[in-house]
């Protein structure tokens, strides 16, 4: 898994801080314009390029995403304060949430299977006896694939003594479930929008930095400037552990920051689970061999894009964010509602769903906090109007969505889950074979998360799972069971 | 011999920076170090307000000796140090 501390992300987060501590202070276009200089100051070291114009060249870049553009087709004479009083005209947010930047993508070279000069061209040859494609040969006394007889089983790779053979990785292709990444003819990343799910995957995995998320902080700070609209925050559950402090000193923290009301979106979960549970016992009834869970933004996407004949046994509930949303447009209507999300695939959910206007990262949030010198943990604790169940809570770690489906069953035996913990090809093809054989051996619950850990593992998430899941657990043990 | 102490700055800067990730040193010197070392989360240690220098947060406090970016390697290499000199 993706390690979601490492020095391209502390960049990511240190820029977010600064495009909002701009927008705070008296001139947010001219503070724009002098980020890339800000952090890189003449005569300072220069980390990561070959030179300090080139750090400064990428960190505009990233800066525009930071300003929600695509950099893709970016115009790079304009100087990024005039990107900035763009970004206040900007009506919604662009249709794909990911960007590349090309300057920063590294073109990795094509995966293969690859020998290393550590091929010692011995007598044994078991690389050539392990291949059953034919595709090793001996030239000019080493093992040489061929290309186009290997299958990339990496058989030869496990019966070389000297481990002399590796499997070379382009990071965001292996990592991307659906085939959505391609290379331009440079070899530089593309990401194909008809395949792509969104699922932020590519985002976390590259070592350079180099998939950029279109933010919204622009247009949510420019809403919560606007003293006449009412700006509503609904965090996702699995936002516990993510920052310091408890989710009530959170609430507490994020009204502080400028929202005017904030939901749990573990409200909307406790309706999800209601509401599953009754169309499982429902399509169990009926003779159906399985269900599989759909509050999944990454794998929803996935069903529409690449599975669409698992449809019928994906459960037809909503999701925990679109109930919540549903609850807060009706207790304040012509309200902007803003989501808090773990993951780059919610803002696809958005797109799709009025009730939603903007989606802000758990990394944004934590940018914003930064900005506005928030201290969380210094805050009062604050109730929530309603409060959340252990279950709904528990939404956001792998297992907990068919956990609590099965906790509020008349007959909680009647549910044998089977977890997809996250989508990978891998999975992607037990998936295939339920729907093929319209059987899932042994279970007939399937809850399918995108991410592997569940949403503490989402490609925006702050702490990593291991600690993240302990926080988490410490409220979900003290909140009361969701009853029927 | 001198105990080594050690905090973790859970400042809301720190902690979004990557001290969050860090909370797993109190496990891992626990185990590595027993009662030799102490380490504990501590409220806000005030440094990235007073340089306002966020970029190198998380910060970790070793015996008084403060380390920028930190991370979980440089804390115990610190740790290691500190033990070897306390000697």
């Amino acid at each position: 898994m993706a390690n979601n501390n490492n020095q391209s992300i502390h960049l990511k987060k240190e820029i977010l801080a600064r495009i909002i501590e701009a927008f705070l202070s008296e001139d947010y276009p001219e503070n724009t314009r002098l980020i890339p200089y800000d952090m890189r100051p003449k005569g300072a070291e220069v980390p990561y390029r070959c030179c300090v114009y080139k750090e400064r060249a990428i960190l505009k870049e990233r800066v525009k995403s930071g300003l929600g553009f695509a950099l893709e087709e970016d115009d790079e004479r304009k100087l990024l304060s005039d990107y900035a009083n763009e970004a206040l005209e900007r009506k919604k947010p662009d249709e794909n949430p990911l960007t590349v930047l090309d300057a920063a993508c590294a073109g990795c070279v094509p995966s293969r299977i690859y020998v290393t000069d550590l091929c010692q061209g011995c007598v044994a040859r078991p690389c050539q006896t392990s291949c059953n494609f034919g595709a090793i040969s001996m030239v000019d006394g080493k093992s040489k694939i061929d290309g186009s007889k290997c299958k990339s089983c990496k058989m030869c790779i496990n019966a070389c003594p000297y481990n002399a053979i590796v499997k070379l990785v382009v990071p965001c292709e292996d990592v991307c479930p659906v085939d959505a990444i391609q290379k331009s003819a440079t070899g530089i990343t593309r990401i194909d929008f008809e395949k792509c799910i969104s699922c932020g995957k590519c985002v976390a995995s590259c070592p350079f930095g180099a998939i950029n998320e279109k933010s919204q902080i622009i247009d949510i700070l420019k809403n919560i400037k606007d003293t006449k609209k009412k700006v509503i925050a609904m965090f996702a559950p699995s936002i516990v552990g993510q920052l310091p402090g408890t989710v009530y000193q959170l609430k507490t923290a994020i009204e502080k920051a400028g929202f005017d009301v904030v939901y749990e979106v573990a409200q909307g979960a406790d309706i999800t689970t209601l509401n599953e549970a009754a169309e499982f016992e429902e399509r169990m009834a009926e003779g159906e061999p399985f269900m599989t869970t759909s509050c999944c933004a990454g794998y929803n996407q996935f069903v529409k894009k690449h599975m669409p004949e698992i449809t019928p046994y994906k459960s037809t509930t909503e999701t925990p964010l679109y109930y919540t949303a549903e609850i807060a447009k009706k207790e304040h209507p012509d309200s902007v509602t803003v989501f808090i999300s773990p993951c780059v695939a919610k803002r696809k959910e958005a797109m799709e769903n009025d009730n939603i206007n903007y989606v802000m990262t758990y990394e944004e949030l934590g940018a914003l906090f930064i900005a506005k010198k928030i201290e969380i943990t210094n805050c009062e604790e604050e109730k929530f109007e309603v409060e959340s169940s252990k279950q709904g809570r528990n939404y956001g770690v792998t297992t907990g969505v068919a956990e609590a489906v099965r906790s509020v069953l008349k007959d909680k035996d009647s549910a044998k889950p089977h977890i997809i913990n996250g989508l990978t090809k891998e999975t992607i093809k037990d998936l295939e074979k339920f729907v093929k054989n319209k059987s899932c051996p042994g279970c007939n619950l399937v809850e399918v998360m995108c991410c592997e850990g569940g949403c503490i593992g989402g490609n925006a998430t702050i702490n990593i799972p291991r600690v993240a899941r302990k926080q988490l657990k410490t409220l979900v043990d003290n909140s009361e069971d969701l009853k029927r | 011999m001198a105990k080594v102490n050690v905090k973790i700055c859970m400042g809301t800067t720190c902690f979004v920076m990557g001290a969050s990730q860090l909370q797993e040193l109190i496990d891992i010197a626990k185990t590595r170090y027993g009662d030799d070392v102490e380490v504990a989360g501590c409220p806000c240690l005030d440094i990235c307000s007073k340089n306002s220098e966020y970029s190198k947060a998380p910060y970790v406090d070793v015996n008084g000796s403060i380390i920028s970016e930190a991370t979980i390697d440089k804390v115990l290499y610190e740790i290691d140090r500190n033990l070897k000199n306390g000697k």
